[in-house]
């Protein structure tokens, strides 16, 4: 057993274990942060795969960014447990044939003789100096150029579709626009008016005098 | 608009800004180090309390308690007695230094500038109590620094 | 290396070779680290009219020791309502990436942990990491103020990462590499022959800009520093931590400022190059003093950003990231696509 294989049956231990906390994790913190690890290791699986390029994104990606957005939205609710798990075993039967179906399914497609599984084999190394992204860019810019645009334009629809649906005008709406504020002189806010300091004393008259006592 | 549009993306308040602070860094500093380099310090400053004695090394204070009444924090605690020569005197004269406010009422209440305060302000107590000066605490140090108390009194003198 | 392979073995041997690397590349690290607080402390001092500490030793320079002891003698509160293992995770995860990230980072033509092809994207995907240890740390603490303060930094690290990213594709653009080290030496060849006008900086100048300042907002710093903004939120994610736990969260800031600061040299301002022709000699020759000198020039900006600029309100450092830096980054990216594909190109 060489040094490989040790490291890929470790990374496996602690992908199968993460997984597993993910679904049976009681809080739900707990969960993402387990799915958090899942995705680390399994980019290490795939280093060990010489995909490194595909490795780093998965990391970039889903935890520098998905898990993080996913992380705040389960930070906020207010998860009653209790709640949670009371309709366990109401709804076990069900649950419990759709896994076993799906179990069946994948087993009849893997277990299949037309799937030839026997017959993959790990890639030939690379060379030292072979350009995994290079490649990369290469076969998404010719030979997968139209899946790839039309990957984009179904994130950019998504995205767009997002904005739609949460962006409403509130007439209440306070919000100030700085490119204006930044604008401002003290002119226009500030009227300095000339006064003077005092104004001029009185001439004592009888009338006055006689008021004032 | 254009004027605008250039000064908010060429940055030049935020420019401005550095570099008034990047003349400021070679400026000359002003700290004062403090243990090695002092403040000048006013005739009136107000610090620790001392009790003074006339030349011929009666005390002072008559324990009117004009000090205890004009004290706005109380801190300030007087028992006073007849003593064998029929003069009114102190047998206690408390002063908690943990609640006085260093406001100088009792210097200015007292009638015979018994009570004062010095401009010794680098003491401390090490536990709560070190801070509850006594009558003959008080003494002492009225009896130390009788020569700078006098000293600044008459400084101040021509301003009363 | 040979030695200790001939010593331990083939396997063993590069293995310990690799760890003493490691140890090579952070044990200055953390003293860097030291020193920085003590540097940052001296120099906004020095802004403010003030001398900065200057008692611990010769000019204050055993403060940060000084420091280092006063928080390893304290004690470690666990807030008895706190998830006490995320609690404990939370600093551990803040100080990893910081490091890690090192192991890609050259510091000259060869000298570096890891030559990777993608090293630039691995240096973005362990960074992007940094942001665990403030989320996990603020929501164990179960306390609202450090949960405040960590919402606010995870949202806003994650908003500045894009900007920040936008502007690194233009470098990319220039030096068709995800190679650090082979991003140095595209810079090394350009307009004025490698000197001090063919670095990255003045080709792509808004865009060192925009990474410049994400830099500052991504280590959380003043004035982008809502995530611990003294005033509102006490300290942001950190409030319930102390001693050493506390001490590991500073020490990530200042390495992921370091870190900032070595990535901005590489990409931007030629690295290792020297800014003199070749000619000179002694200064033009190039090597690690200039990059380490490129790094303190980044660093003292962070420190006179901090000194010079009041801290900016929350939504409106999100409307700067989100309105102002991806579509200034996105319109250059276009100009630049134009730019080197028209014949006025600098880039062959």
């Amino acid at each position: 057993m060489n040094f490989e294989t040790v490291v890929f049956y470790v990374l496996s231990a602690i992908l199968v274990l993460a997984g597993l906390r993910v679904i049976t994790a009681k809080n739900p913190v707990h969960a993402a942060l387990f799915l958090v690890l899942a995705f680390f290791t399994s980019a290490g699986l795939w280093l060990l795969m010489q995909a490194e390029f595909l490795a780093i994104t998965l990391v970039l990606v889903y935890v520098g960014a998905v898990m993080v957005l996913f992380l705040f939205v389960v930070m906020m609710l207010d998860v009653n447990f209790e709640q949670l798990r009371e309709g366990f075993w109401r709804n076990l039967p069900m649950a419990g044939t759709v896994a076993l179906i799906m179990v069946g399914e994948m087993a009849l497609i893997l277990m299949s003789p037309e799937a030839k599984l026997g017959s993959y084999h790990a890639a030939a190394p690379l060379a030292a100096d072979a350009s995994n992204v290079k490649e990369l860019g290469r076969q998404l810019y010719t030979t997968y150029l139209l899946p790839f645009e039309l990957a984009s334009v179904v994130l950019l629809v998504g995205m767009v579709a997002a904005i739609a649906l949460t962006m409403r005008k509130r007439k209440d709406n306070k919000t100030v626009n700085p490119g204006l504020q930044v604008k401002v002189r003290r002119n226009d806010r500030v009227r300095i008016v000339k006064m003077d300091a005092e104004k001029p004393a009185k001439p004592e008259t009888g009338d006055a005098a006689e008021q004032q006592a | 608009m254009i004027r605008n549009f250039l000064k908010t993306f060429l940055l030049v308040e935020l420019v401005k800004g550095l570099v008034l602070t990047g003349k400021h860094m070679f400026a000359r500093k002003i700290t004062i180090q403090f243990p090695e380099e002092k403040t000048p310090i006013s005739p009136r400053f107000r610090g620790l309390h001392a009790q003074r004695r006339y030349a011929n090394g009666e005390e002072r204070c008559i324990a009117c308690k004009l000090c205890e009444a004009v004290c706005p924090a109380l801190a300030i605690t007087i028992e006073s007695e007849q003593r064998e020569d029929n003069t009114r005197r102190t047998t206690r004269y408390d002063i908690d230094l943990t609640k006085c406010i260093f406001c100088g009422f009792c210097e200015e209440a007292c009638p015979v500038d018994a009570i004062v305060e010095t401009h010794i302000f680098e003491y401390h107590g090490e536990k709560r109590g070190d801070l509850y000066y006594t009558k003959p605490m008080l003494l002492a140090i009225g009896d130390k620094y009788e020569a700078e108390i006098a000293a600044n009194k008459a400084a101040d003198a021509k301003y009363r | 290396m040979e030695l200790l392979q001939n010593l331990l073995g083939l396997d063993a041997g590069l293995t310990v070779w690799t760890v003493l690397k490691i140890v090579a590349i952070v044990a200055p690290m953390m003293i860097a680290v030291a020193y920085l607080t003590l540097a940052e402390r001296k120099v906004i001092g020095w802004i403010q009219l003030r001398i900065g500490p200057n008692r611990v030793g010769p000019a204050g320079l055993l403060q940060p020791l000084a420091d280092g002891v006063k928080l390893l003698m304290k004690e470690i509160i666990l807030p008895s309502a706190s998830n006490k293992s995320l609690f404990l995770i939370g600093p551990v995860l803040s100080i990893m990436p910081a490091l890690v990230a090192w192991a890609v980072v050259p510091f000259t033509d060869h000298l570096v942990l890891a030559n990777v092809d993608a090293s630039l994207l691995f240096v973005m995907a362990i960074t992007s990491m940094g942001v665990y240890g403030v989320i996990v740390a603020g929501w164990a603490s179960n306390s609202k103020y450090a949960f405040i303060g960590a919402m606010r930094s995870a949202a806003q690290i994650v908003s500045y990462e894009i900007a920040m990213g936008c502007a690194l594709v233009g470098v990319l653009m220039v030096s068709s590499s995800l190679n650090l080290v082979a991003i140095v030496q595209q810079q090394a060849h350009g307009i004025a022959g490698g000197s001090l006008f063919s670095w990255n900086w003045l080709p792509l100048f808004p865009m060192f800009i925009v990474y410049l300042i994400s830099g500052v907002a991504e280590t959380n710093r003043a004035p982008f520093d809502v995530a611990e903004g003294e005033s509102e939120i006490v300290a942001g994610f950190h409030v319930e931590y102390s001693g050493m736990a506390f001490a590991v969260f500073f020490l990530a800031e200042y390495a992921n400022m370091i870190l900032i600061a070595a990535m901005t040299s590489i990409m931007f301002l030629g690295g290792w190059l020297s800014p003199f022709p070749a000619s000179w000699g002694f200064l033009g020759a190039s090597g690690f003093g200039w990059l380490a000198a490129k790094m303190a020039f980044v660093l003292y900006c962070f420190l006179w950003f901090r000194a010079t600029f009041p801290r900016y309100r929350y939504d409106q450092i999100m409307r700067l990231g989100w309105k102002v830096f991806i579509p200034v980054t996105l319109v250059w990216l276009i100009v630049l696509g134009a730019w080197m594909m028209s014949p006025l190109t600098l880039w062959h």
